[in-house]
């Protein structure tokens, strides 16, 4: 199972013959991501990295039945491709590309009502699927197959906290980074929808950062509505007020948005909030032991903070 | 990007909303011109700088006279401006805004932001003007009115003579401010901002509306079609140092911190701050080298990093995507190599390459702290920073 995609998608890279696309596209073809083409306006008809490339994405789809899309399009003519592959029936958008100014992406998510579509990103390190299926520009071989359902913003924080799960043996069932824009295609709620659903997720584990109010969203959901255990941490404790860390939407512009006051909230609605992003992987073992033993995790308070 | 309020104003101007009669001047004696110009019997006098907290600060004078608008001006101009927002060290006065004296009825807010929990363009205004609009919604919610716009009509008159109705005008006003609302909302769309607010937007005597004051802040991954607002950017506003990190394409934010650092990724570089302080140290700031740093862009991180006054240790923690060890470790060698470095060195490298670029690190002689895991690179740092041989 898993979410968003497996072994069965199949994936196109929009702005395909481009350096980075065709860089990652090779990356993901060598993991075993069944890449059937890409689109790049002007060049159909061409061969590229031994796939047929398209001028459009409907001819496309038409043509290799791609379900997903992987975005590289650049800042001014992003939004123009991720419509074009919501209007052709791309079912997983992942939208790549940092820089795209949010009054586009308002549009394009006004774009999106009544599509099916999920579009993950922009500025996103993008979703994998170990073992089946890569659409974005992570390194694959960190990821080990495994249980843990992982939704992030930041794609390098994502990374770490996958290196510390594997050590202890934890595996990923499918990770994803939402990306660090305010206005984004996909939340973190509809994420933890997906992963509640999921046989093969026993844990969910989500990396937040400051501003907004997706992660207490989410959690809040989850509190009424998921079995799973949650793990929680949010990035930026130490971050000024009114400054944009790196991260477009990362800004504390109000009392709610700073780290300490998320993982209060996070922490009161039952998530196993990490304090120190070092223990991510301690927390989230400690979480899943403890389902099976509640006194594992009784015994071993330590990681599990009470903020 | 932020702007002043006279460009703000400027902005407004074109987008035919009222606006007191001003001008910005640079000097003492241009101020006194620009008050003859504009005309009337008073005027007010205010300090152009990117920070809020102007009027309890002493940055906004009113004047009587045109000797006052003088004196005023003087006084401002090449003086140091303590706000609330600035920090202690203040910011600069290089100009001032002129502007007629109003005789004001009432004070209203009405301002735009992309709200986050709607992921749209929302439109939000309140019969409290003249305050901080995150204290009238904390303590009065009620006072605060939002109104969502669909981006694929825009804001609609029912919309605006709803909102006005629920601030409290009445008759021809309601007509009246829907005007400026509209023209406020196409202001906005059109030039990409994020915010804008007009506090106080008021009512004079003659039943006019008047915007007072004028705050505007753009979205900089739209510069590349907002050239003209390009344009309004003040780099006197702005930390050199950051300015020169920006142009290495680099994301730095200097802090006041003993642990400068230098990672990869925004939540991977936050994070890092955060470990850090966990261990009872502080970051000298953030930055994040982004994807696909170069040895040469690494050099110059070093380089901008040392340069913070505090910095007592250096953490250097790259987790590699689209990153390669191999390259950062280059880099970390040129650095060393192109600068006396006198402060302690935690390396922690992790992901793509990682054995080509510990294998440059080591061959390099260089001295460096080596670190595993974050929580070793955090602990470390902070124990070279209190002096320890770490």
């Amino acid at each position: 199972m898993s979410i968003l995609v497996n072994k069965d998608s199949r994936v196109i890279f929009q702005g395909f013959t481009g350096q980075h696309a065709t860089f990652h596209a090779q990356e993901a073809i060598r993991m075993g991501t069944n890449v059937v083409g890409g689109v790049t306006p002007g060049k159909g008809g061409e061969i590229h990295i031994d796939r047929p490339v398209f001028d459009t994405v409907k001819d496309a789809v038409a043509e290799t039945g791609a379900d997903v899309s992987v975005v590289f399009v650049p800042p001014p003519f992003s939004a123009d491709a991720i419509m074009e592959a919501i209007e052709a029936g791309i079912e997983v958008i992942v939208v790549i590309t940092d820089g795209v100014p949010v009054q586009d992406m308002v549009r394009v998510k006004r774009y999106l009502i009544g599509h099916d579509a999920i579009i993950i990103g922009p500025n996103t390190a993008g979703v994998i699927t170990p073992e089946e299926c890569k659409v974005g520009i992570m390194p694959a071989h960190i990821y080990p197959k495994g249980r843990i359902g992982l939704v992030s913003r930041s794609g390098t924080l994502n990374y770490e906290a996958v290196e510390q799960m594997s050590e202890l043996g934890l595996g990923i069932s499918t990770s994803i980074s939402i990306g660090g824009d305010p206005v984004n295609g996909c939340d973190f709620l509809t994420l933890m929808k997906q992963f509640a659903d999921d046989p093969e997720t026993d844990a969910v584990l989500m990396i937040g950062e400051i501003g907004g109010s997706q992660e207490v969203d989410a959690a809040t959901w989850a509190k009424a509505n998921m079995e799973k255990p949650l793990i929680g941490f949010i990035a930026g404790a130490t971050a000024p007020p009114g400054r944009t860390m790196g991260h477009a939407g990362a800004i504390i512009s109000g009392e709610s948005d700073t780290a300490q006051a998320k993982m209060r909230r996070l922490d009161e609605l039952g998530v196993s909030v990490v304090q120190n992003a070092a223990e991510i992987g301690q927390t989230v073992l400690q979480s899943v032991n403890g389902r099976s033993n509640e006194s594992d995790e009784a015994s071993n308070p330590g990681c599990v903070s009470s903020v | 990007m932020n702007i002043h309020e006279y460009q703000t104003k400027e902005l407004f101007r074109s987008y035919g909303m009222p606006v007191p009669e001003g001008r910005m001047a640079h000097s003492a004696n241009k101020a006194v011109s620009v008050a003859e110009q504009v005309g009337g019997d008073g005027w007010v006098v205010k300090a152009q700088i990117h920070a809020g907290g102007r009027g309890k600060a002493g940055g906004v004078q009113l004047a009587r006279s045109l000797d006052e608008v003088q004196q005023h001006a003087e006084n401002l101009i090449g003086s140091r401006l303590v706000t609330k927002q600035t920090g202690e060290m203040g910011r600069m006065v290089n100009r001032v805004l002129v502007e007629q004296m109003q005789q004001i009825d009432k004070e209203y807010y009405l301002g735009l932001v992309i709200d986050r929990a709607s992921q749209r363009i929302t439109l939000i205004a309140s019969a409290s003007g003249g305050m901080d609009i995150e204290e009238v919604a904390a303590a009065t919610p009620e006072q605060v009115i939002n109104e969502v716009v669909d981006p694929a009509v825009g804001l609609q008159d029912f919309q605006c003579r709803k909102v006005a109705a629920a601030i409290g005008l009445s008759g021809k006003q309601i007509i009246k401010v829907g005007r400026v609302m509209k023209q406020l909302y196409r202001c906005f769309r059109d030039k990409d901002a994020l915010m804008v607010e007009i506090n106080p937007l008021v009512t004079t005597q003659d039943g006019q509306f008047l915007a007072l004051d004028g705050k505007m802040s753009f979205d900089g991954n739209a510069l590349f079609r907002q050239p003209e607002i390009a344009d309004l950017r003040d780099f006197d506003e702005e930390d050199p140092k950051e300015v020169e990190a920006s142009g290495h394409d680099l994301n730095y934010i200097a802090l006041d911190g003993g642990v400068g650092c230098i990672v990869n990724g925004a939540g991977l570089a936050m994070a890092t701050m955060d470990a850090i302080s966990l261990y009872g140290g502080r970051p000298a700031n953030f930055l994040d080298v982004g994807g696909g740093a170069s040895p040469e862009k690494i050099a110059n991180a070093f380089r901008i990093v040392l340069e913070g006054p505090n910095v007592k240790v250096l953490l250097l923690n790259i987790y590699a995507g689209i990153n390669r060890c191999d390259w950062i470790a280059e880099g970390t060698v040129k650095a060393m190599a192109d600068q006396a470095i006198e402060v302690p060195i935690v390396v922690r490298l992790a992901g793509t390459n990682l054995e080509a670029g510990r294998k440059i690190l080591s061959e390099s002689g260089l001295d460096y702290i080596h670190a595993d895991r974050l929580s070793d690179a955090a602990e470390k740092a902070v124990r070279a920073v209190n002096g320890e041989v770490v």
